[in-house]
């Protein structure tokens, strides 16, 4: 049954094959089995999912309910729950339940899918392979020695390993691409706005946005039906009209004008990364597509760019972790400052001070203009080469990441680890789409074939990663963790 | 621009954040080397080009003037490592 | 040497409305503790600001009657700071783009000259709790029900010359947001607050002193005092060789004096930067008219009218103009009687004398202003004298009657104006008072003049108060003269 997509598990839920309770118990079996060897899971909430999956077979003999009704997923341990600690990986919030519940769990729950539990993260999602989680680093299902990609790499694993059909991540920089791509899944970061960030804590709030982690295109467009929309809790939600994702999947894709940045091919791609996107390519190309080189000329200013940004809102995002309203406190305080600095000093992890301090250097007096205005024009030439790049193409694709997944412990300088975040982080400064397809392995390892597209055109890259799909079986591929034997 | 010690002391005492000496020997280092990267930026003619906050060009949606909420103090207080008579607590604030 | 002071000041309006600035919670002053801290209030993680429509129509209410330029792109920023009162380590305000341009207030001072403050510009912004620095087990208590009040703060150009001028300016501007109906003005619960800044140079210079800006101060008169007391400790200071330093001051009105709030910190540093969780708040020119068409004539407008249509003085129509209720009160007994020198002169005497004594607001006032009209009504056609007159404003006041003529008619204070009747009273009385008469005549003839006044209260008296006097007076002087 793990290896079934969502869109065959709704199938089978419709025609009264299987039950959610059948599914839902036989995930948390899975998880039960298999996650002490992943680590991709911060809570698991058996009795709870029982009880909504129990809640959902009801709902579907009542005869009104939803497509996805019954579905198990997971959710990363950023959105807020009510009654189920939300840790976000962070110490500063391993005591936090969250007093209400996020907009985009809210819409799952009333679409009767069912939550088994909160997925493991680099703390606060700052981080691209999963290593800076309070509750310990995820594994890679594909190889336990591997990272899983971060920094929604729990949900990414535990897709990967069929601990739940499918799961929600959330991408800054790339954080739901990236471990897509690692973990040899479909990930999609949707336009920015295009779902709500209410009850989604945030990181860097002009970049975050939620998105679905699943194993097929198809199984993504049956999360975005439900979770896209406008919310009128967050300002910075679009208003404007969802399509059915579903609707066009199986459109053609003759005509389609696809674009390679050629910067996304430049130094520092791995050669097997590299063969295994232009073979994708040329996938598509016996579609029906074109392709051409197109130039994104600022790519490499995104990293310099977004490392004074996202820092920036993250600094002041995170400042209302003082110890006083909820989460962690340090013993005893014997004054203000001491509350303050000691509880801040003990609750967040190495990254996430790093993070504060460099945000907290460039907006201040004497940098700002420096730092933080010339990142903001630089992020407008980012964006401005992608609009120019979608007047002449339809699509742009490239690597995922500039890699397969590399080994716990490999990159200890925090730099070298950004770097792998390359040709991910300019769509979060631009606010694009874009979506992680599995396209082949390299060393052993899932490669991700990256697909862009102009704002609000997800429903267009879910017809092109699922016409890929159709034509290829990488995404059907499980590690081999998953088909052991209890 | 070259970072010192005491960049990295300011941005900590602005974020309120204890660190011992090594780590902020440590903080030099590591934030010395993000900021040389994020120096490229200066590579960038812009010239006549306006900073960009929000990746949409949206503007802000009002709401209208009603009150939609109620008292949740019990539930909002339950995650709070400290109150008193329905207030919070916090070392004491000399003004 | 002549010192002469600099004087801005920055005012923090808070804003009349339902809810929050940035969330659905009451604004509603004086309730338990934290009960109306919504999650948006607190800072809980993944909450979202949604910015109040009413809020940002108030603020552009207040420019528009400043005059003010209202720029069609306004930003809000976050003000970076830690503090308990403070959830989210930061304020939503705004730096770079603020809703309100610059614009300006006329201030009247002594009766009818009259000065122009300019406004830098007016922002949004919300407001923070309150920490009770009671004794919780040695602890301060925060109370968050105020976090997310909507705030405008106006902040003036240093054109203020006086502790006078302050005040008068800041009169002008609670008499304009209340005339607005955006702020209740209620300076004791802390609607209206402000931060003062205060200089002194040598008389003629060019350049600024060094300034002190006292924090919070929240009353009309502080404002006056504190201005005065920091105004010769500034002037002492620098004749005795010392220097100003730029500094945060309290005022103690207690001791009434400035004091350093030396704070321990070096100086903040509040990274200013674009609030991501909003996005820029865009107004066109339709929004501007509409809003436009719903401005109520203003004080300064209102004061010119009273003075050049109604022929009130200078004095009168300030007095009358700065409160909107008194304004229209006034406006409202004068419709009824048609005399505004008279309706002026009813509510700013015997009208204010009486609430002033019960402690009551002119809303609360127990005459209505139709009774009031009709009261000055029958005084200025000559129906009741002036005694008279108090004598139905009292009953009036003290709901004995709907109306001065209902009084009138019950208690029969109906003047007599009858030369007959009257003289027949005068008669009586010359006829009961020989010896007064005897004295009369007696007297050297301008000594008669005091003695009359005798007479005339006894016809008075004998009239219950209803005769007119003047004719009294007349009859009584032809009558008395004649027995000479």
């Amino acid at each position: 049954m793990h290896d079934q997509t969502v869109t065959q598990l709704a199938a089978a839920l419709k025609s009264g094959e299987l039950s959610s309770r059948e599914i839902t118990a036989h995930y948390l079996q899975r998880i039960e089995r298999l996650d002490d060897k992943l680590n991709s899971f911060i809570s698991v909430t058996a009795e709870r999912a029982l009880n909504a999956a129990e809640a959902a077979d009801k709902a579907r003999a009542d005869g009104h309910a939803h497509a996805l009704a019954g579905i198990p997923l997971a959710l990363k341990d950023i959105f807020c729950t009510q009654s189920v600690k939300t840790s976000c990986g962070s110490k500063m919030l391993d005591n936090f339940v969250a007093p209400y519940d996020a907009t985009v769990v809210e819409k799952l729950e009333a679409a009767h899918t069912v939550s088994l539990g909160k997925t493991n993260m680099d703390e606060f999602a700052m981080g691209s392979s999963n290593e800076n989680s309070h509750y310990g680093p995820v594994k890679n299902p594909w190889d336990l020695k591997a990272v899983p990609g971060g920094s929604s790499g729990g949900s990414a694993a535990a897709v990967a390993a069929g601990l739940v059909p499918a799961a929600l991540g959330t991408d800054t920089g790339g954080s739901i691409r990236q471990p897509a791509a690692f973990c040899g899944i479909t990930g999609l970061k949707p336009t920015y706005g295009r779902v709500s960030r209410y009850g989604m804590i945030a990181y860097a709030s002009s970049l975050d946005q939620a998105g679905p982690m699943a194993r097929s295109a198809s199984d993504c467009a049956h999360l975005m039906n439900v979770i896209a929309g406008h919310d009128v809790r967050d300002s910075t939600s679009a208003a404007r009209g969802v399509p059915d994702y579903t609707e066009n999947l199986d459109a053609p894709l003759s005509g389609l004008k696809i674009g390679l940045p050629k910067e996304y091919f430049g130094d520092g791609l791995d050669a097997d990364v590299e063969r295994a996107v232009r073979e994708a390519v040329r996938v598509y190309e016996s579609l029906g597509a074109t392709v051409r080189e197109v130039s994104l000329p600022h790519t490499h200013y995104a990293i310099p760019a977004y490392y004074v940004i996202a820092p920036a809102e993250a600094s002041s995002n995170l400042s209302r972790f003082d110890g006083v309203r909820f989460g962690h406190r340090c013993e005893d305080p014997k004054d203000l400052i001491d509350l303050y600095t000691r509880t801040r000093q003990e609750g967040f992890g190495e990254e996430v001070k790093r993070r504060i301090l460099i945000g907290t250097h460039t907006l201040s007096e004497g940098f700002f203009d420096a730092y933080y205005i010339k990142a903001q024009k630089v992020r407008r030439l980012i964006r401005q080469d992608f609009l120019d790049a979608f007047e002449d193409v339809d699509v742009l694709m490239g690597p995922a990441a500039p890699t397969t997944a590399f080994n716990l412990g490999a990159k200890k300088d925090p730099v070298s680890m950004y770097l792998q975040d390359i040709y991910t982080i300019a769509v979060n400064l631009a606010g694009i789409p874009g979506i992680s397809v599995p396209a082949g392995f390299a060393h052993g390892r899932p490669v991700g074939l990256q697909i862009l597209g102009t704002h609000f055109a997800e429903a267009q890259l879910l017809n092109v990663a699922h016409q890929f799909q159709q034509a290829t079986d990488w995404h059907r591929h499980l590690p081999a963790l998953a088909e052991e034997n209890a | 621009m070259a970072l010192e010690e005491s960049h990295v002391r300011r941005a900590a005492h602005l974020a309120r954040l204890a660190i011992s000496d090594d780590q902020a020997n440590r903080f030099v280092d590591d934030l010395s080397r993000i900021l040389e990267m994020v120096d490229q930026l200066q590579q960038v003619n812009t010239d006549n080009v306006a900073p960009l906050a929000h990746p949409l060009d949206a503007t802000q949606r009002l709401r209208a003037d009603e009150v939609t909420e109620t008292d949740r103090r019990e539930q909002y207080q339950r995650c709070a490592p400290a109150t008193e008579e329905g207030l919070y607590l916090v070392p004491r604030v000399v003004e | 040497m002549q010192w002469e002071t600099v004087i801005g000041l920055e005012v923090h309006v808070q804003l009349a409305t339902r809810s929050k600035i940035f969330s659905g919670s009451s604004t509603a002053f004086g309730s338990e503790p934290n009960t109306q801290a919504s999650a948006v209030d607190l800072g809980l993680p993944g909450s979202l600001p949604v910015l109040n429509e009413q809020a940002v129509a108030m603020a552009v209410q207040f420019g528009l009657a400043v005059h003010a330029e209202i720029p069609e792109v306004s930003v809000f920023d976050r003000k970076n700071y830690f503090y308990p009162d403070l959830p989210k380590g930061y304020q939503t305000s705004q730096m770079y783009h603020p809703i309100v341009g610059a614009g300006e207030v006329e201030i009247t001072l002594d009766d009818d000259v009259t000065k122009r403050i300019r406004i830098h510009h007016a922002h949004l912004e919300e407001d923070a709790g309150k920490s009770l620095h009671e004794d919780f087990q040695g602890m301060t208590g925060i109370d968050l029900n105020r976090a997310g009040t909507p705030l405008l703060e106006i902040v003036s150009e240093p054109d203020m010359r006086s502790a006078k001028e302050a005040a008068a300016y800041l009169k002008a501007i609670h008499s304009i947001v209340t005339y607005l109906g955006i702020s209740d003005g209620n300076m004791a619960e802390g609607s209206m607050r402000c931060d003062v800044n205060v200089s002194v140079r040598p008389k003629g210079a060019d350049a600024f002193g060094t300034r002190a800006e006292i924090k919070n101060v929240n009353s009309f008169r502080f404002v006056e005092r504190a201005i005065a007391f920091e105004v010769e400790r500034q002037i002492e200071l620098i004749e005795d060789g010392g220097k100003v330093v730029q500094e945060t001051r309290l005022f103690d009105p207690e001791r009434d004096e400035t004091r350093s709030m030396r704070t321990k910190e070096e100086a903040n540093d509040y990274r200013y930067f674009p609030c991501p969780d909003l996005l820029p708040v865009v107004l066109d020119q339709a929004y501007l008219d509409h809003l436009k068409t719903l401005l109520p004539e203003l004080p300064a407008d209102k004061r010119a009218r009273f003075q050049n249509e109604l022929g009130l003085s200078a004095y009168d129509a300030n007095v009358l103009a700065t409160s909107r209720e008194m304004a229209e009160f006034f406006e409202e007994a004068y419709q009824v009687c048609g005399d505004a020198k008279q309706a002026a002169n009813w509510v700013q005497g015997e009208l204010s004398g009486a609430l002033n004594r019960e402690n009551l607001a002119i809303h609360q006032s127990p005459v209505s202003a139709q009774q009031l009209g009709g009261l000055i009504e029958r005084v200025v056609d000559g129906t009741i004298n002036g005694k008279a007159a108090k004598e139905v404003f009292q009953a009036l006041w003290n709901g004995q009657g709907g109306s001065a003529d209902e009084v009138i008619e019950s208690k029969g204070l109906k003047q007599v104006t009858d030369s007959g009747a009257i003289e027949a009273m005068i008669d009586q009385v010359i006829a009961e008072s020989p010896a007064q008469v005897a004295q009369y005549r007696d007297a050297e003839p301008d000594k008669r003049g005091k003695m009359i006044g005798y007479f005339v209260g006894q016809v008075m008296k004998a009239s219950r108060g209803t005769a007119n006097p003047q004719q009294v007076n007349g009859l009584l002087k032809q009558k008395l003269d004649a027995l000479l």
